[in-house]
């Protein structure tokens, strides 16, 4: 290293810019820098409207940056459960999701047939007609071996944002299966592994890394999908900042700042999940 | 016909099936209404995020770098944040801030109504979609092809109307008609803002009668349905435009 | 048809009788005839397109038959009743594409089929793993993932994977088609190798060199079926039916 130092600061620009061109070439894809351009934009937004909010506002009402930090504490809570909601629905829907991808190409005709139309019914029915489905239909709480469970609101919520992700897992699981070359199965079998053992050891191993993409896509998808449980009547982000705007004497002033807020968090969870995502596509793509 | 309709009387009657979309004609008028509404937005979304996807991808490949960071930066706001949220953001907080102005009643309504609002929404939110697969579709027709169509004497223009934009149309044409689904689909949340379209109107409906499982029943059918249609036309468009050996 | 006969080393290990095959309309086995004794190398030769690997995917019931027989050390191998698991721990094969297990080492690739499949025990396998890349040349490489080797050395692993499991028959498809000619020679020394140990190997192959110096019988297959065949010396010198003299012109 020129001069002793391998800190791409203390080094000229030109090796700099030769460092970060290497760097970026091993993954494939030029790194983003967050920071500087993004956050940038809806920060940019929510100070010139918290801006134009705070000049309308008259004397003696509270600043509108003041409203919003009073109220950050409880939005952010109600944040943390939309959160929470798409933890359980990604984690419930991976699981039965896999299965049926797994099962879509089975080689008996029912399982294969059967496993098929569930995932096209789940993919093609909207998202929010789903959530209806699960809030009405759903009892309020099931009998287990005697044991009475009831179930409130958010969990029917969960339940009905688990099924499209289930039905999407599907997909993706099948895909996956599917573009492994048809070699490793005929090699496999040559090798007398049986279908099982095949599919455990060798397919699905190398199936991982082809879903993670999609997957994650998935998952910035369903995160956002949360806000539709203030459609039906869960007490999540969107229905407090509802009740936070009436609270506040439905300041008309106050609607573009708070909705841009809630937008902003957003943007800050979902953003870097898919940024990771364009990068891991291309890690892999570049390596097969 | 009426007699068909009658049939859905008895039905209730006899079993407690309540479908009163069939046997009452104002619950049929509804319904269809609904239905042509949900269609109605869906293609006025399709038509403006078609262009907005072409402009976008346009603006994409500019020199001008404020431009491509517009484009980059309207892109990411629309993927990363709810389609919910982006509808409550125009149609609440922008709308409040449009004038309002009287009605033929008198009365002082919002400029632009809650479809118009709808529509503005969705079309920003498909078609910023829409501008990614665009642009991967031009970036899919090799350079050699270009240099080919203007060695061969074709302007700018020429090549890519007549050699580019049909092979860049055929790349896609797959996630295009993803988009379109996923389109329909999401039309369900102007129910969030009181667009009488399907989902909103069984509402009513089922608030009226209270028949719940029968509507969400019939919901899912016609979504499915709907959607299965579309995706069945989509296939038969690809296959019959298909060009051998290019492509997937 | 008795699914078990008694086999003795005098009759062919591999007995193919009159065998058809279609591909929905399309024929691509049109009763096709060839009998391999234990210990022999047979060679394959042919235009692509000919049914060469469809004949050899049919002996390991790869691919089902229409008519006729394939017995294997008198097994009738397209028997419904056969457990086709049986019949691939005696008849490896190795391919074209090498089909190698890309998220496992040279090594595992090498142990896996017999630890999971026949349940030999591991610490056995292991060593007979090192032993078996050993012989293939590839010391030192059992850590690398096949996306370390180059061609000619992960066809080598393939060899070696097919092995472990013992079988009494090998089938080559094309092993060195997709190999770079400096690379070429190395497999084929393997195979040379392992036929002098006294493996009985159907290869269907383009080296015709190779095929000189190693098969004791050629077979000339064209569109479906076997035009001519016999020892490589006779063969190679005086070719009797005119399309097996203009194949042979094309490529000599």
């Amino acid at each position: 290293m020129i001069g002793g130092t391998d800190l791409p600061v203390l080094l000229p620009a030109a090796q700099r810019l030769a460092e970060r061109v290497r760097r970026e070439r091993e993954v494939g894809a030029p790194i983003p820098r967050l920071q500087a351009r993004h956050g940038a934009w809806i920060a940019v937004i929510l100070v010139f409207s918290a801006g134009a909010a705070g000049a309308q506002a008259g004397a003696g009402q509270e600043s509108v940056l003041s409203i919003m930090l009073k109220w950050t504490p409880l939005l952010f809570q109600g944040f943390i459960f939309n959160l929470a909601i798409s933890f359980l629905a990604m984690a419930g829907g991976t699981v039965v999701g896999a299965l049926l991808g797994v099962w879509q190409i089975s080689l008996l005709p029912p399982v294969r047939a059967g496993s098929w139309l569930v995932t096209q019914f789940f993919r093609n029915a909207p998202w929010l007609v789903l959530l209806f489905f699960c809030m009405f239909l759903l009892p309020f709480q099931v009998r287990i071996f005697g044991v009475v469970i009831p179930l409130p609101d958010w969990i029917k919520a969960t339940f009905g944002l688990a099924l499209p992700v289930m039905a999407n897992v599907s997909e993706i699981v099948r895909g996956a299966i599917q573009s492994i070359p048809s070699g490793q199965w005929e090699s496999a079998e040559s090798l007398a592994f049986n279908r099982r053992q095949t599919l455990w050891q060798i397919i699905l191993p190398q199936c991982v890394k082809r879903m993670l993409p999609p997957w994650m896509n998935l998952y910035a998808i369903l995160t956002m999908a949360t806000v539709l449980a203030s459609v039906v009547g869960v007490s999540e982000v969107m229905t407090l900042t509802g009740q936070v705007l009436s609270a506040e004497g439905g300041r008309t002033d106050l609607l573009i700042p708070f909705y841009s807020y809630i937008l902003l968090w957003f943007f800050i969870y979902c953003y870097p999940i898919a940024r990771l995502t364009v990068r891991l596509e291309r890690h892999f793509a570049v390596k097969t | 016909m009426q007699d068909f309709f009658a049939w859905f009387q008895w039905l209730y009657d006899e079993t407690g099936i309540n479908l009163t979309y069939f046997y009452d004609s104002f619950d049929r008028a509804r319904m269809i209404d609904g239905f042509f509404t949900t269609i109605r937005l869906s293609l006025v979304c399709l038509f403006f995020s078609t262009i907005i996807g072409i402009v976008g991808a346009w603006l994409q490949g500019s020199r001008l770098v404020w431009a491509r960071r517009i484009v980059q930066g309207y892109i990411q706001f629309f993927r990363n944040t709810p389609p919910l949220v982006q509808m409550y953001f125009f149609f609440f907080a922008l709308g409040s801030l449009l004038p309002r102005v009287k009605n033929d009643f008198g009365y002082m309504e919002p400029m632009l109504s809650n479809f118009t609002w709808a529509a503005i929404s969705l079309s920003f939110f498909a078609g910023a979609f829409n501008v990614e697969i665009f642009r991967s579709g031009i970036e899919a027709v090799p350079e050699s092809t270009r240099e080919a169509a203007e060695a061969l004497g074709y302007n700018r223009l020429q090549s890519y109307m007549y050699v580019v934009l049909p092979l860049a149309f055929r790349v896609c044409l797959p996630a295009l008609n993803n988009n379109l689904v996923n389109l329909v689909k999401t039309t369900t949340l102007a129910y969030a803002i009181a667009v009488p379209e399907l989902l909103y109107v069984s509402n009513q409906i089922w608030s009226d009668s209270v028949n719940v499982p029968e509507m969400m029943v019939t919901l899912l059918i016609l979504y499915v349905a709907l959607v299965g249609l579309l995706v069945w036309g989509m296939h038969r468009w690809e296959r019959a435009i298909r060009v051998p050996g290019y492509g997937a | 048809m008795t699914a078990t006969q008694a086999w003795t080393a005098d009759q062919p290990i591999v007995r193919i009788a009159d065998v058809y095959k279609s591909f929905g309309i399309v024929e691509v086995l049109k009763g096709v005839s060839l009998d391999v004794m234990k210990g022999e190398v047979i060679c394959i030769i042919g235009p692509s397109g000919s049914g060469k690997s469809t004949l050899l995917r049919c002996v390991n019931a790869l691919v089902p038959i229409n008519k006729g027989s394939i017995q294997v050390e008198g097994q009738e191998v397209h028997d419904p009743k056969l457990d086709k698991l049986e019949l691939r721990k005696k008849v490896g094969m190795v391919f074209q594409q090498y089909n190698l297990f890309p998220h496992k080492t040279a090594l595992q690739n090498v142990m896996m089929a017999p630890v999971t499949v026949l349940k030999q025990d591991k610490a056995e396998v292991e060593a007979r793993a090192y032993a078996l890349l050993k012989k293939v040349r590839l010391e030192g490489k059992e850590p690398s993932y096949p996306g370390e080797l180059s061609g000619g050395q992960q066809q080598r692993v393939a060899i070696a994977r097919s092995l472990a499991m013992n079988p009494d028959v090998m089938l080559f498809d094309e092993v060195t088609a997709a190999l770079d000619p400096e690379t070429v020679k190395e497999v084929l020394v393997t195979i040379r190798d392992l036929a002098e140990e006294g493996m009985t190997c159907l290869l269907v192959t383009h080296e015709m060199g190779f095929a000189r110096e190693l098969a004791d019988h050629m077979y000339f297959t064209d569109r479906g079926v076997i035009v001519e065949h016999g020892p490589p010396k006779e063969f190679f010198a005086n070719p009797k039916d005119p399309r097996t003299k203009q194949f042979l012109g094309q490529i000599l």
